[in-house]
């Protein structure tokens, strides 16, 4: 806690610049993530990641420093070759696209690896702190370094806010893109770029192997929360940055850590909050609002049942025991006994000494779902010609969706009827 | 049957194009009409959508030409309409309905502009044509595939071309939208605009279109609806696949021969 504060005071100047360092480029690459995964081109990314690695080692043994520039440029070439690499092998053989990645990912990976480990032992004394780009650390990240990659970051942020116009569109619809006369191609090319780019910048903070997060998860998570792009990719930012934050912080206090991985794990952390959390679309969300109709489902019934008692013996407003409900339809006695208490307090019924009566609210709507019970067997009947004596499930689930609407249009349709397919009353 | 038009719009000059290199439609040579509904009809796999796709410059020509208004498409692309099938988007995207609407304002406006308000107003305008204006603020993933289609027809509209080319609009629609889309099209073809439409539906089509395109991997007629609607004709489209241009199609695919000689 303590280091926390000491952390967030920012009074060793260093510790800020790595901290805007590890924002910038995290953020960044989460933005360029978000088209890319709009695209549904997630893997791509993973591909470009890995195939950093023999770009810097070359850029490395050519130039015999590790002058952030060059290591970049290395980068970037063997990044774009794999890319090009990807879509000639998908275009011009019977291989689908996942293959291809899956093999130029490896090739180039097992690639760096090799120069990577020969760099190691050569005896270079430069050579230390190369194996950083492996898995990431924030803490490199001042001086000279910081100014490269940011100068980077803030270049690819340009850009995409410049072009996010067109790069929604080619997104959503690149065949009306191209009908509309844009240069469909040279924007690919373009967010192919950008998202080596993104890789390359994002290196020195996450690492190679596992950038590819960096990419995907914080435009994944975001989606949980928005339907609109221009948000997501707000949000997907946000995310990143908070990660970025977070790396910073593991880069101060445990110095001797790898920052990729912890980066990764607090966006991960927070996609998976989004999963579950997130409002309509999140898991838990989605389970109250199943349970919700349930519990409507269930309460309808009861008022049925107990409007169905009334039309037996002709007194809608008498008192019921819980055992005459069940006796009419059985509904186990916990959920029954919720049910009631759910009507109660929408004043639909009232409780008395253990038993239960309409108010006239409460009749009123028992009534309704019993009309629209008995319009949908006699349209399903009538226009679907389907027997009586099967159109009682049916009606069962149909009941409780119907709006006024379609109520009226059934009622309309079917000449205002008064009997159902088995005789009984249809109230109005 | 081959009737050529007066003044034509869109002139086809011994197209050929293929899919992965195989051939789908052959020698396609026809002119249609300014001011026309024209209906391009065939059974699955004739090339109707092939067709358009040509005529918008999205695949690849083996042979021959297209010009619009007499130009070639680039010169003209601000004047022409493209409406892609409503599948081949994923509308589980996060954007709202009016946003994609806009989108048919993006050719005009050109890199790096944004929509202003004009262009706002347009787009409320088209969606307001098509009976959606009270979706213009919904996502999209929450329309059926009626109003999905008016959507595409909405976007269209907003480019205010004067030439449109139409994929399938009618498919997946309900009665309403049917009905709604084709009086919008019989009123851009009042006002001289020309709509090129492919359509499955035999049935419905002798009611929408003036004209008729018959194809079936290559041209068999292409007229006014009452030349060109026939008994003998439609037999000649739909009985029986041409056998012999699928073979041979498939054979240029396998051998990846290019259909025609360089030298």
């Amino acid at each position: 806690m303590e280091r926390l504060i000491e952390f967030l005071s920012f009074r060793d100047p260093s510790v800020l610049s790595v901290t805007i360092g590890a924002i910038l480029l995290t953020a960044s690459s989460a933005v360029v993530g978000t088209f890319t995964f709009l695209k549904k081109k997630a893997l791509v990314g993973d591909a470009v990641a890995h195939s950093v690695l023999p770009g810097i080692c070359l850029a490395f043994l050519l130039s015999g420093t590790k002058n952030p520039i060059f290591l970049i440029g290395g980068a970037f070439a063997t990044g774009w070759i794999s890319l090009l690499l990807v879509d000639k092998i998908s275009m011009r053989s019977k291989l689908k696209e996942d293959t291809a990645i899956a093999l130029i990912l490896s090739v180039f990976f097992g690639l760096g690896i090799l120069l990577l480990t020969y760099i190691q032992h050569s005896g270079n004394a430069a050579q230390t702190g190369l194996d950083s780009f492996l898995f990431g650390k924030a803490a490199a990240l001042v001086g000279q370094d910081l100014l490269v990659f940011g100068v980077v970051a803030v270049v690819l942020l340009l850009a995409v806010t410049l072009f996010f116009k067109e790069l929604k569109l080619i997104a959503f619809d690149p065949a009306f893109a191209r009908a509309l006369g844009l240069p469909v191609y040279g924007i690919d090319l373009l967010l192919t770029t950008l998202t080596v780019l993104a890789v390359v910048t994002g290196i020195q903070a996450v690492g190679v192997v596992l950038m590819a997060a960096m990419l995907i998860t914080p435009a994944a998570a975001a989606r949980f929360w928005t339907d609109d792009a221009l948000h997501m990719t707000l949000l997907a930012a946000t995310l990143g940055a908070l990660s970025g934050l977070a790396g910073a912080f593991v880069s101060y206090a445990a110095p001797a850590m790898p920052t990729g991985p912890w980066i990764v794990m607090v966006v991960s952390v927070l996609a998976m909050l989004s999963f579950f959390f997130a409002p309509r679309r999140g898991i838990v969300s989605r389970w109250f609002q199943q349970r919700q109709l349930q519990h409507t489902i269930l309460d309808e019934n009861v008022l049925k049942a107990l409007y169905h008692l009334g039309e037996a013996d002709d007194d809608m407003f008498r008192d019921r025991s819980l055992e005459q409900i069940i006796a009419r339809r059985f509904f186990p006695r916990r959920p029954l006994r919720r049910a009631l208490q759910r009507l109660q307090r929408r004043k639909l019924v009232q409780r008395r000494n253990g038993t239960w009566r309409f108010t006239k609210a409460g009749q009123q709507k028992g009534q309704r779902m019993v009309r629209l019970h008995r319009l949908w067997e006699l349209y399903l009947s009538r226009y679907l010609e389907i027997a009586p004596d099967h159109v009682h499930e049916d009606a069962e689930t149909i009941e409780h969706i119907l709006t006024p609407e379609l109520e009226q249009e059934l009622a309309r349709q079917l000449d205002f009827p008064e009997r159902d397919p088995h005789q009984s009353k249809i109230p109005s | 049957m081959k009737i050529e038009a007066k003044d034509p719009v869109v002139e086809f000059h011994d197209l050929t194009a293929s899919y992965d290199k195989k051939p789908v439609l052959w020698n396609i040579d026809m002119t249609l009409p300014q001011g026309a509904l024209i209906g391009i009809i065939g059974p699955n796999g004739a090339g109707k959508s092939t067709l358009i796709k040509a005529a918008m410059g999205l695949l690849p020509l083996a042979s021959g030409y297209v010009r619009l208004f007499d130009r070639p498409l680039d010169e003209v692309r601000r004047r022409v309409s493209y409406v892609p099938q409503r599948e081949t988007v994923d509308w589980d995207f996060p954007t709202a309905v009016l946003d994609v609407v806009l989108m048919g304002r993006y050719g005009r406006l050109g890199l790096l502009a944004r929509p202003g308000k004009a262009d706002r107003e347009i787009a409320r305008e088209c969606l307001r044509k098509v009976g959606m204006e009270a979706f213009a603020r919904r996502q999209i993933s929450q329309l059926s595939g009626g109003q999905q289609q008016r959507v595409f027809l909405a976007r269209a509209l907003a480019q205010e071309a004067d030439l449109y080319f139409m994929d399938e609009p009618f498919s997946g629609v309900d009665a309403a939208t049917e009905s709604a889309i084709l009086s919008i099209l019989q009123e851009m073809t009042a006002q001289q605009k020309t709509v090129v439409v492919v359509h499955h539906d035999l049935q419905s089509a002798a009611e929408f279109f003036d004209w008729i395109v018959l194809l079936n991997m290559r041209l068999v007629a292409s007229g006014p609806i009452e030349k060109v609607f026939t008994p003998d004709l439609l037999q000649e489209t739909y009985g029986g696949k041409l056998t012999v241009l699928s073979e041979v199609g498939e054979l240029v695919r396998k051998r990846q021969i290019p259909s025609r000689e360089k030298y």
